[in-house]
C-alpha cells in the first residue's frame, strides 16, 4: 500500500514534470559545447541572384473579376474582367539604380486596346520608368515615371496632389493602383533641422478620373447621369513645361512627432471645371498652401492636416470654375484588440467664395452645401496567422446623406498565391452627390494572384 | 546559547537571501544584454520559415539592422528590409524601440511609395506571421517581471519571471535556461493560467561571431496548436558604424543598399 503510494507520487512528479523541465535535461544547443576556444569563420554565402538574369525580377500575374450588383443603364453589367502582368526590373549600376514596372493587361470590359500610357488604357500601363541616384551626400534624385505619395490621411487626400486613378480604385482593383504614376523629377534634400521634396512635373499629370467609360456618374449640366455612350471630353493643360507642376513639402520630426509644410502650385487634378463652348471638362489652375502633424496619442496614432485650395482667378463668381476651399483632416487610428486596428477620419472640404458661388448658380441647379463633412471607419483584422486579412472601410457624409463602403478579404493560400474578394458599396439619399452618383456602380469583385 | 544562535543565523539567512536576489537581476540583466544589445550595432540576413499547424511551409527572408542608442541597454532602432516572398519585396520596416513608452514603428509600401505609421500597442503579437512575437524579436523589459532563480547547475541558470501586469500579456509566467559561460537564454518556456507549457523557445545554434557569442539559429514552438517558426540568421556582423540617419524617412524610401547586401 504504502509502495504503490511512492510509485503513484513519483509516476505523478514525472507526469508533472513533463511541463516544467530540470535544467540538467536541457540540452545545449549546437556550437554552445567548447565555446571560446575562437571566432569561428563565418560561412560566406554566396549571392542568391535570379539565376540567369541580368536584372533583378519580380512581379505577378493575376485575374480579377467583378460584376456590379444593379444594372446600370449607361454601363456593362461587368465592372471589371481583366487579367494582369506586372513585370517588376531593377537594375544597379554603379550608383544608378534602373527601376522599370510595367503591366500588361488584357481588359475586355473596356473593349478599347489601343494604348494610352497617361490614361492607363490598352494593353500596357508603364507603372514605374525611373533612375534613382544621389549625387550628394544630402541628396537623393529620382527621375522618370514614378508613383508618389505624402501627408497623413487614410485614403483621403489634402497635400497630396499627385495623380490617382479612382476608376481601379472604384472597381476593386488592388490598393497599389489607386495611386497613378507621374512623369517627374523628384529631388529630396536633407538635413539635421529639416528635409525638403522638390518635385517637379514638367507636363500636368490629372487623376484618372472618373469619365463614364466604366464607371457612371452625375453630370449637372445634362441633369442626369452618364456612361459609356457619352463619354467625357476634357480640355487638358498638356504644353510641356509650361503647363507644369511644383509641389514641395519641408518636413522634419519633432521627437515622435512628424510634421510637414506643403505648397503646390499646379491644377486641380480631377475635372475642376467646363469649357461652356464645347462641354469639355478643363482642369483650372490651383495652388494650394498645407500642413500636416502626425504622432503617437494615447495608444495610437494621431494625425491632423489641413490645406488652403487657391482656385483660378474668378473662380468665386464663376460657376464653371471650382470655388477656392478649406480642407481639414483629424485622424486616429488603435489597435483595439488582437490582430483588429481601428482608424476614424473626420475631414471638411469648405467653400471659401460660398455666396459668390450660390449667386452664380444659374436657376434650378443644384446647389452645394458650403461645408461637405465626411466621416470614415476603417476595421482590419489580420486572421490566421496574418495570412488572412479582413478589412472594411466606410465613407459616410452627413452633409450629402451619401456613403461608400469597402470591404475585402484576402487569403494567402501560399507565399505565392492569394485570393481575395470584396465589395465597392455606394449609397446615397440623391443621386447627385459625391458618393450618391455612384450607386448604380456598386460591385463585387473576386481576384486571384501569383506572386513571383 | 539559542538567542546567540537566532542572533547570528538569522541575519545570515536573510543576508543570502538579499544576495540571491541580486544575482537573480545580474543574470536577468546580462542576458538581456548577451540577446539583444551585443556590440554597438549590428546586421544579419534572417531566414525564416514558417510551419503552420497543418504542416504547410512559408518562408520570409529579410536583413535586420540594428543601433543601439547612447545609453546602454536602453532605446534601440532597427531597420527590417524584406527580400522574400514576392509580395513583401522591398518592403522596410523601421522600428523605434522606447524605453518610456510604446515602440514607434513605421512600414513603407514601395508600390504605393507610402510611408505608414503604424498603430500597434501589443508587443505580443506575431512578427511578420511567425510564431515569434514582436517582444521576443526586440526584447522584453526586464522591469516588467519579477525574476526568481529556482534552479543552477553548472552550465546553466533556470529563472522562473512573472508579469508585474498580468493584464498586459498572454502568459502567467515562463522559465528561461541561461547559459552560464554566455548569458544566452537557451530555451524559455512559457505557462498559462493552468500550469501549460503552451509556447517554447529554443536556441538551435550559437556561434562566435566578432567576438560575440551569438544565436545563429532559433525556433518558437506553439505546443498547442503544433506550429513552430525557425530563424536562421547569417551574414551577422556587429560594429558595423551604421549611421543613425539610416533609421529614417529617406531610408525607408531608398533602402540603404550598401548595408542590405
Amino acid at each position: 500500500m504504502k509502495k504503490s503510494a511512492v510509485l503513484m507520487t513519483a509516476g505523478l512528479a514525472c507526469w508533472m514534470g513533463m511541463g516544467i523541465a530540470s535544467a540538467q535535461e536541457i540540452k545545449l544547443p549546437e556550437g554552445l559545447m567548447g565555446l571560446g576556444t575562437g571566432d569561428k569563420e563565418e560561412e560566406s554565402k554566396k549571392e542568391k541572384k535570379s539565376a540567369g538574369l541580368p536584372f533583378d525580377l519580380t512581379g505577378f500575374i493575376e485575374g480579377r473579376i467583378g460584376v456590379r450588383t444593379q444594372s446600370d443603364d449607361h454601363e456593362k453589367s461587368a465592372s471589371i474582367g481583366e487579367t494582369r502582368l506586372q513585370l517588376d526590373m531593377e537594375k544597379q549600376v554603379d550608383m544608378f539604380t534602373f527601376n522599370l514596372t510595367t503591366d500588361f493587361l488584357l481588359d475586355p470590359v473596356v473593349d478599347d486596346y489601343g494604348v494610352d500610357l497617361e490614361s492607363g488604357k490598352g494593353l500596357i500601363d508603364l507603372r514605374e520608368a525611373n533612375v534613382t541616384f544621389s549625387p550628394l551626400d544630402f541628396m537623393d534624385v529620382k527621375l522618370g515615371r514614378q508613383i508618389l505619395t505624402w501627408g497623413t490621411g487614410d485614403l483621403i487626400f489634402i497635400n497630396d496632389l499627385f495623380p490617382k486613378d479612382w476608376n481601379s480604385f472604384f472597381i476593386g482593383r488592388d490598393d497599389e493602383y489607386l495611386k497613378a504614376p507621374s512623369d517627374a523629377l523628384k529631388a529630396a534634400f536633407f538635413s539635421d533641422s529639416f528635409n525638403l521634396d522638390v518635385v517637379y512635373t514638367p507636363r500636368f499629370d490629372n487623376d484618372r478620373y472618373i469619365d463614364g467609360h466604366r464607371i457612371s456618374f452625375f453630370d449637372r449640366g445634362l441633369n442626369d447621369l452618364r456612361g459609356r455612350e457619352n463619354v467625357v471630353t476634357a480640355d487638358l493643360p498638356d504644353d510641356w513645361f509650361s503647363d507644369d507642376e511644383l509641389a514641395l513639402r519641408l518636413y522634419r520630426s519633432f521627437g515622435a512627432f512628424e510634421t510637414a509644410l506643403y505648397y503646390y502650385n499646379g491644377y486641380w487634378k480631377s475635372p475642376g471645371g467646363q469649357n461652356m463652348m464645347t462641354g469639355a471638362v478643363t482642369f483650372p489652375k490651383l495652388q494650394v498652401f498645407g500642413a500636416s502633424v502626425r504622432g503617437p496619442v494615447a495608444k495610437g496614432i494621431a494625425n491632423m492636416e489641413a490645406g488652403y485650395y487657391k482656385s483660378a482667378s474668378g473662380s468665386g463668381s464663376n460657376p464653371l470654375v471650382r470655388n477656392s476651399e478649406f480642407r481639414f483632416l483629424a485622424g486616429y487610428e488603435q489597435e483595439i484588440a488582437t490582430e483588429l486596428t481601428a482608424s476614424v477620419q473626420y475631414y471638411l472640404e469648405r467653400k471659401l467664395d460660398y455666396d459668390a458661388y450660390v449667386a452664380s448658380l444659374p436657376p434650378g441647379a443644384i446647389v452645394d452645401d458650403e461645408n461637405r463633412h465626411l466621416i470614415t471607419l476603417r476595421l482590419t483584422k489580420l486572421l490566421k496567422q496574418q495570412t488572412m486579412t479582413v478589412s472594411l472601410f466606410n465613407f459616410w457624409s452627413p452633409s450629402d446623406k451619401d456613403g461608400y463602403l469597402r470591404f475585402n478579404v484576402s487569403y494567402k493560400i501560399t507565399d505565392s498565391l492569394e485570393v481575395e474578394g470584396g465589395g465597392n458599396v455606394f449609397y446615397g439619399a440623391e443621386n447627385y452627390s459625391f458618393f450618391g452618383q455612384f450607386q448604380d456602380n456598386s460591385n463585387i469583385y473576386a481576384g486571384l494572384r501569383y506572386n513571383f | 546559547m539559542k538567542k546567540l544562535f537566532a542572533t547570528l543565523v538569522f541575519p545570515l539567512i536573510l543576508f543570502a537571501g538579499a544576495a540571491q536576489a541580486q544575482d537573480v537581476m545580474e543574470v536577468v540583466k546580462k542576458a538581456n544584454h548577451t540577446s539583444y544589445y551585443q556590440g554597438n550595432d549590428g546586421r544579419a540576413m534572417v531566414d525564416m520559415e514558417i510551419l503552420d499547424d497543418q504542416g504547410r511551409s512559408r518562408s520570409r527572408q529579410f536583413v535586420i539592422l540594428r543601433r543601439d542608442d547612447e545609453e546602454a541597454d536602453t532605446g534601440q532602432k532597427f531597420y527590417v528590409y524584406f527580400n522574400k516572398p514576392a509580395d513583401v519585396k522591398k518592403m522596410a520596416f523601421m522600428v523605434w524601440k522606447n524605453v518610456d513608452r510604446d515602440d514607434d514603428r513605421w512600414l513603407y509600401l514601395p508600390a504605393l511609395d507610402l510611408v505608414k505609421r503604424i498603430a500597434a500597442s501589443d508587443e505580443r503579437t506575431s512578427f511578420v506571421g511567425s510564431h515569434f512575437f514582436y517582444e521576443d524579436v526586440s526584447g522584453r523589459g526586464i522591469e516588467e517581471d519579477t525574476h526568481e532563480l529556482v534552479e543552477e547547475t553548472d552550465e546553466l541558470y533556470k529563472i522562473k519571471s512573472v508579469p508585474k501586469d498580468t493584464g498586459k500579456v498572454e502568459f502567467a509566467y515562463y522559465v528561461n535556461w541561461i547559459h552560464k559561460a554566455t548569458f544566452l537564454p537557451i530555451k524559455t518556456e512559457y505557462y498559462d493560467e493552468n500550469g501549460r507549457n503552451y509556447r517554447t523557445y529554443t536556441a538551435l545554434k550559437v556561434e562566435m561571431v566578432d567576438g560575440h557569442p551569438t544565436v545563429t539559429a532559433s525556433q518558437m514552438s506553439d505546443n498547442v496548436s503544433g506550429g513552430k517558426t525557425t530563424m536562421s540568421y547569417s551574414e551577422v556582423k556587429y560594429d558595423v558604424d551604421l549611421p543613425e540617419d539610416i533609421f529614417t524617412e529617406r531610408y525607408l524610401r531608398k533602402a540603404p543598399r550598401k548595408y542590405l547586401k
